[in-house]
């Protein structure tokens, strides 16, 4: 499984964690990961420590999770970030939209 | 009895009347229609008669061998599988081997047994049933394939004259696209300004292929009909911004970087969002100026909260600036490495020949890459002198509802409207009204924005131009000119527009008033006289175009008369 999703126990954040590359390919898994939840969290983490590469339509997949936790109201942390893939996050400013760490 | 095949006719050759009696009984009990040849001949000939689904041959007989017959048979079956069934006394290898060399699909050794031979008929027809199903829909995807890749190749003719036009072929531009399919999710598009300056843009859409080559047409269409009406670069980047958010779907955007390029003050102002770091080359002492993405890409937030903000760059003539999509530093090698940005800043570094510039960074990347993956594009903008550019500006487009002949309006703009809003696009487009006057665009766009920012900046802001001047001038006159206008709490630019009908063409006058405190424009106007190389205010550039340019009150009013010929400019027209 190159995504999981761990849910806190009080279901109030979820934890995303991204194998390999995050590409086209991981569309369906990536939207499971946060649509199989039972409860709204209202914490994000995106945990990037283990991806290698991302590609623009990985940052889309961003954008549709952002979206779908309340847009300009969503909290995501985007975590552990290898340098090529946050200078990819950064070339397109999703610090602006993604609270980057 | 097995019929689910459904009937079929059956070409019985043999040249034993007790043979073809006994076959023919036994292929009419199986429910199948026959008819019957005494020879090879006779089987060609009734063959081509009656077009028979399968065939059952007897090797050895008169006129033409049942070889031959088989031969001449499934040749004008061609694509049509025809099972051709040998039935021989012979019982060498040799000869039944060249049964199906001569296009035979199975034999039978006589005597044969009826059960098999009933079963061989049904198999074959099972066969050639499948054959002819496949063939349908290998015909029907063929079909289908050939219509795509016609309509794909006619979408492509009209995406290309929209998403990769413009004045690309400019002098002082270089552009390169690969498409990694017929459709890219590149844009590149370029265009003159109505005042001679040009707009550049390149833009990169997430994803590949069509879905990504869509979003570009809304996006060139606008870029080019703004730029034509003369509204600035914040403005077409908001306008953009606002339609790929309304038109794309969430995870969908436009990286992208957009260039201003004023050619009479070497200024360009860039906007890049979501484009890999773009390279500014001074030529004189080559250095390279980093450009970073400062703004998220189009598409992605909405009108309120896109910031238009932009870099001013001052330049020099032959200085050049890049611009490209991720394709080019992630371009890779059969061993997946990245070109990357060493290989590209190498490709500065050594360097002799500026002009060549361009194609060391094309050979570069395509030497390390053999074969393009991505959509790859950059573009190289020079600065050149204005001059240098010999055809004009294309008029703006002429309003498709004409005869406004006489008339006068008058506009004022305050300081909400001043601080916000660029008008020389509305009084532009109300001027176009005014029939035959669109080729005369250029030359109006100027005059209107020349008596605007006059107006604007020396009138209401106060400003004093002389700041202009020094070396990094611009950039303070425009960070200035900025912050007070965010402070202004009064003022205004009134606008007055008459147009009258003159024998031959039209003339129109139009008076611009500022509540500045306006200036000794007797003394001006006496020094332009001495001097001819003075520039302040723009007066001399107004004086080329028009008849009559006139200050009045305390200097915060000018009224100019701008004239045209009809006839002339036909026949102008018609000489070219």
């Amino acid at each position: 499984m190159a995504v999981t999703a761990i849910q806190s126990e009080d279901g109030s954040e979820l934890t995303i964690r991204i194998q390999g590359r995050f590409d086209f390919s991981e569309h369906q898994s990536f939207r499971d990961a946060y649509e199989r939840t039972d409860k709204l969290p209202n914490q994000y983490t995106i945990d990037l420590n283990e991806t290698t590469y991302l590609d623009s339509s990985a940052l889309g997949m961003l954008l549709l999770l952002r979206d779908h936790a309340g847009g300009d109201t969503a909290n995501i942390r985007i975590v552990n970030c290898k340098p090529d893939v946050k200078k990819i996050l950064l070339i397109s400013n999703f610090e602006q939209l993604f609270t980057i760490q | 009895m097995e019929l689910a095949e459904g009937s079929i006719k059956i070409l019985v050759a043999d040249d034993s009347e007790t043979d073809r009696m006994i076959l023919r009984s036994l292929v009419l009990k199986q429910g199948h229609r026959v008819v019957t040849a005494e020879d090879g001949q006779q089987a060609v000939e009734l063959f081509i008669l009656e077009r028979p689904q399968l065939v059952l041959l007897d090797v050895l007989m008169p006129v033409m061998s049942g070889y031959e017959a088989a031969r001449q048979i499934k040749q004008l079956a061609g694509e049509e599988l025809v099972p051709v069934i040998f039935l021989t006394s012979l019982k060498d290898a040799q000869s039944l081997a060249e049964c199906l060399d001569a296009g035979g699909d199975d034999f039978l050794s006589k005597p044969y047994s009826p059960l098999i031979l009933q079963a061989k008929i049904n198999a074959f027809n099972r066969m050639r049933m499948m054959h002819h199903t496949l063939q349908v829909q290998r015909d029907k995807i063929a079909g289908h394939n050939k219509r795509l890749l016609q309509e794909q190749a006619f979408a492509k003719e009209i995406f290309d004259k929209v998403a990769h036009s413009g004045c690309l072929n400019a002098h002082n531009l270089q552009h390169l696209q690969s498409p990694y399919a017929m459709f890219n999710g590149d844009v590149l598009i370029a265009a003159r300004k109505p005042s001679g300056g040009m707009l550049v843009f390149l833009g990169d859409f997430a994803g590949h292929g069509l879905p990504a080559a869509i979003g570009a047409m809304p996006l060139a269409e606008i870029f080019y009909h703004m730029v034509a009406k003369g509204f600035s670069m914040p403005e077409i980047l908001s306008e953009v911004n606002s339609k790929m958010k309304q038109v794309l779907p969430v995870s969908g955007f436009c990286c992208g970087g957009m260039v201003d390029i004023d050619f009479d003050s070497k200024v360009m102002k860039v906007w890049i969002g979501g484009l890999p770091d773009c390279y500014l080359y001074r030529t004189k002492t080559k250095t390279l100026d980093v450009l970073t993405s400062k703004w998220l890409p189009l598409g992605i937030l909405s009108a309120d909260k896109f910031d238009t903000g932009y870099e001013i760059i001052e330049v020099d003539y032959d200085d050049r600036l890049y611009l490209w999509s991720d394709g080019v530093i992630e371009a890779q090698d059969d061993q997946q490495h990245f070109f990357g940005e060493e290989r590209l800043k190498a490709v500065f570094t050594n360097n002799e020949e500026p002009d060549q510039l361009f194609n060391e960074i094309k050979e570069s990347v395509f030497s390390f890459i053999g074969e393009p993956t991505d959509d790859l594009s950059m573009i190289e903008i020079s600065m050149v002198p204005r001059d240098s550019f010999s055809d004009k500006p294309v008029p703006v487009e002429a309003s498709t509802i004409r005869g406004a002949r006489n008339w006068s309006a008058s506009f004022e703009f305050r300081p909400e409207t001043l601080q916000s809003y660029n008008p020389i696009p509305l009084i532009l487009h109300c001027l176009m009204q005014v029939p035959g006057v669109n080729l005369h665009s250029g030359r109006l766009y100027t005059i209107l924005a020349e008596l605007y920012s006059n107006a604007l900046e020396h009138g209401v802001l106060g400003m004093d131009s002389s700041l202009k001047a020094s070396l990094h001038g611009f950039t303070q006159y425009y960070a200035e000119r900025e912050h007070r206008l965010q402070q202004l709490k009064e003022g205004f630019i009134r606008f007055w527009l008459e147009h009258k009908i003159e024998p031959q063409g039209g003339v129109l006058v139009i008076t611009v008033a500022d509540s500045g405190p306006g200036f000794n424009y007797q003394k001006m106007m006496n020094r332009i006289t001495e001097d001819t190389n003075y520039h302040g205010r723009g007066v001399n550039l107004l004086r080329s175009f028009c008849r009559r340019v006139e200050y009045s009150e305390v200097g915060n009013q000018v009224t100019i008369e701008y004239a045209w010929n009809n006839e002339l400019d036909s026949a102008h027209k018609g000489h070219h």
